[in-house]
């Protein structure tokens, strides 16, 4: 049987080149991947290893070296000390718990301010002394560009003041200040894109302005707040400038305790892969989740 | 707002002050001793002069992210798979970054990058011994937690570009480089300039990897405005001056910012 129909020479140049972008194209997103993942990956290998598995670089467990709970041990939560009494885990567990509250209350709180101020600006006109809604808008948002430093001294003194230092709730508070800008920004996106003539309908069948916003508005705004609430998240959980500087031991959160032992474990490597380990697992599984909404919160702003 | 407005009221009032908390007389008013102390501080000025220099670093971060939001956006398989692995460094906290990445991957003896270069043939690895190198050693630390954060604004704005446009110009023999240079490029300049605005305002706020791993050293060569003055509260207690640099940086950051928002103003303008 004769071929009928052949590739031509034009056709077979263009099918190289085809083949040479695609090639390139995924050698470079799979490098790029490998640059993302591998140092999450050698953190989690590393917690298993044990001194000599360090030392000469052994990369793959269970082919190159044997996974050991030595890392998990010194914090207390290896198979074979989970039962008993351990200082370290405490203390663990204190950081962890505090930056867990921390971050969620810091978060809800934020969006719900965030939500009802993007919400106003949004739907209604003020005046506040000359400025007008875009002038208050790009006001909240121009905090963005205060340095932390600038805050850091004056909230020092005032928590004196105010016994909130080194306490959770002051935290709290800061945290919700800082991240509001990045909120309202995201939810003044989210609220303008909603027809005002749901509202408007709403009320016409006999809804106040709050029973509108409750029941019809905030529904449908939903997956931007959601998007807020994990980009506030993500920024509170890491913080460490003011965590360092307004608490010392009651309310510490675990990117200081990581900190603090950075410089003292040495060669304990295990240890600190442990502990770095479980400082950014629950963001990985936030971020592998709900990726999604991460995106979208920070594309909200971005097309516009 | 007064949670903001107060404390800058207050800090003002301490930058003028010579305020040292471990000393007894607590504070007293010293004018403007402190502007001549900043004057003569070579270090303070040396932490202004790297952050023009991470600033600048920003541009290749830039360029790297425009990359990888293209090849996201073209037609590739596994795209969601990718996207979530390029998202992860932006999730992680830079502390346990800079463990996980500058304490022990880049560890001179043991680490897989120095094993890596050893490798190829390069003996003496340090990244953190001479100025330079620990300078592109933080940047690339950096730019490895920040670039997802362009990728992801980059990307929604390829996306949001409308395919009549793309494909209007394949139609009129526009192709490859041309096509992007004078397609795709232009369309995306007003969301490349908000970026890299958004970007420039979190570089300027850089601190904590340079705090947990270089400390400023070595000789100040990594040194951040942030973490100068993280030091100079911490370490040295020294309350009213480490103020008052702040509050300069404060002034210089807004004069800066106004600046590059007027110059972006005149690019991002609708054009029609």
């Amino acid at each position: 049987m004769t071929q009928i129909f052949h590739d031509s020479d034009e056709d077979r140049r263009h099918r190289a080149r085809w083949w040479t972008s695609r090639i390139a194209i995924y050698g470079a997103l799979v490098l790029w991947a490998v640059i993302c993942l591998f140092p999450i990956y050698w953190t989690i290998t590393t917690a298993f290893k044990l001194a000599p598995d360090v030392m000469q670089g052994r990369l793959v467990p269970f082919v190159d070296f044997t996974p050991k709970w030595k890392g998990f041990e010194a914090l207390g939560l290896s198979p074979s000390t989970i039962g008993t009494e351990s200082t370290p885990r405490a203390e663990f567990l204190k950081r962890f718990f505090n930056s867990a509250v921390i971050s969620v209350s810091a978060s809800a709180l934020a969006v719900a301010l965030g939500s009802l101020a993007a919400y106003g600006l949004s739907r209604f006109t003020y005046r506040f002394g000359w400025m007008k809604n875009d002038d208050i808008s790009f006001f909240f948002l121009s905090q963005l560009i205060l340095p932390p430093v600038v805050l850091a001294l004056p909230f020092l003194v005032l928590y004196k003041e105010l016994a909130l230092l080194d306490s959770r709730i002051g935290l709290i508070l800061l945290y919700a200040l800082t991240v509001l800008p990045i909120v309202i920004w995201i939810m003044k996106d989210q609220f303008a894109s909603i027809p005002t003539e749901l509202e408007e309908a709403a009320q016409v069948d006999g809804l106040s302005v709050w029973g509108a916003f409750l029941t019809i508005i905030l529904p449908i705004a939903l997956p931007g707040m959601v998007a807020a609430f994990i980009l506030s998240l993500v920024l509170t959980w890491n913080e460490y400038f003011f965590a360092a500087l307004l608490t010392s031991t009651h309310a510490n959160t675990l990117p200081v305790m990581v900190a603090s032992q950075t410089g003292s474990q040495g060669i304990a490597w295990w240890s600190m892969a442990a502990l770095s380990f479980a400082a950014i697992l629950p963001l990985i599984v936030v971020g592998v989740l709900l990726e999604r909404y991460i995106i979208k919160g920070m594309a909200a702003g971005a097309v516009k | 707002v007064s949670l903001t407005v107060f404390p800058l009221l207050f800090g003002l009032i301490i930058a003028f002050s010579d305020w040292n908390l471990s000393s007894v007389q607590g504070r007293t008013f010293n004018g403007i001793d402190n502007l001549v102390q900043m004057w003569g501080d070579p270090f303070y000025w040396n932490a202004l002069l790297n952050m023009v220099w991470y600033t600048i670093a920003i541009l290749v971060e830039y360029a790297i992210a425009f990359g990888l939001a293209l090849m996201l956006n073209a037609q590739i398989r596994a795209r969601k798979f990718f996207r979530v692995a390029f998202l992860l460094p932006l999730m992680l906290s830079p502390v346990a970054v800079s463990w996980m990445i500058g304490k022990s991957m880049l560890e001179p003896r043991f680490g897989p990058v120095a094993r890596a270069l050893r490798g190829l043939g390069v003996e003496e690895v340090s990244f953190f011994g001479s100025p330079w190198v620990a300078k592109a050693t933080i940047m690339l630390l950096d730019a490895w937690t920040f670039i997802p954060f362009m990728m992801i604004m980059l990307l929604a704005g390829l996306q949001a570009i409308p395919k009549e446009l793309t494909e209007a110009a394949r139609v009129d023999g526009a192709r490859g480089w041309r096509a992007f240079w004078e397609v795709t490029f232009p369309l995306m300049l007003p969301v490349s300039i908000t970026a890299i605005l958004i970007r420039i305002i979190f570089k300027l706020k850089l601190a904590d990897i340079v705090i947990t791993l270089t400390a400023g050293g070595p000789g100040g060569a990594t040194d951040t405005v942030t973490s100068f003055i993280f030091r100079e509260y911490r370490d040295r207690s020294n309350v009213g001056y480490g103020t008052l640099l702040a509050m300069v940086y404060l002034v210089l950051i807004v004069v800066f910012m106004t600046l590059l928002m007027k110059l972006a103003a005149r690019y991002t303008a609708p054009r029609t």
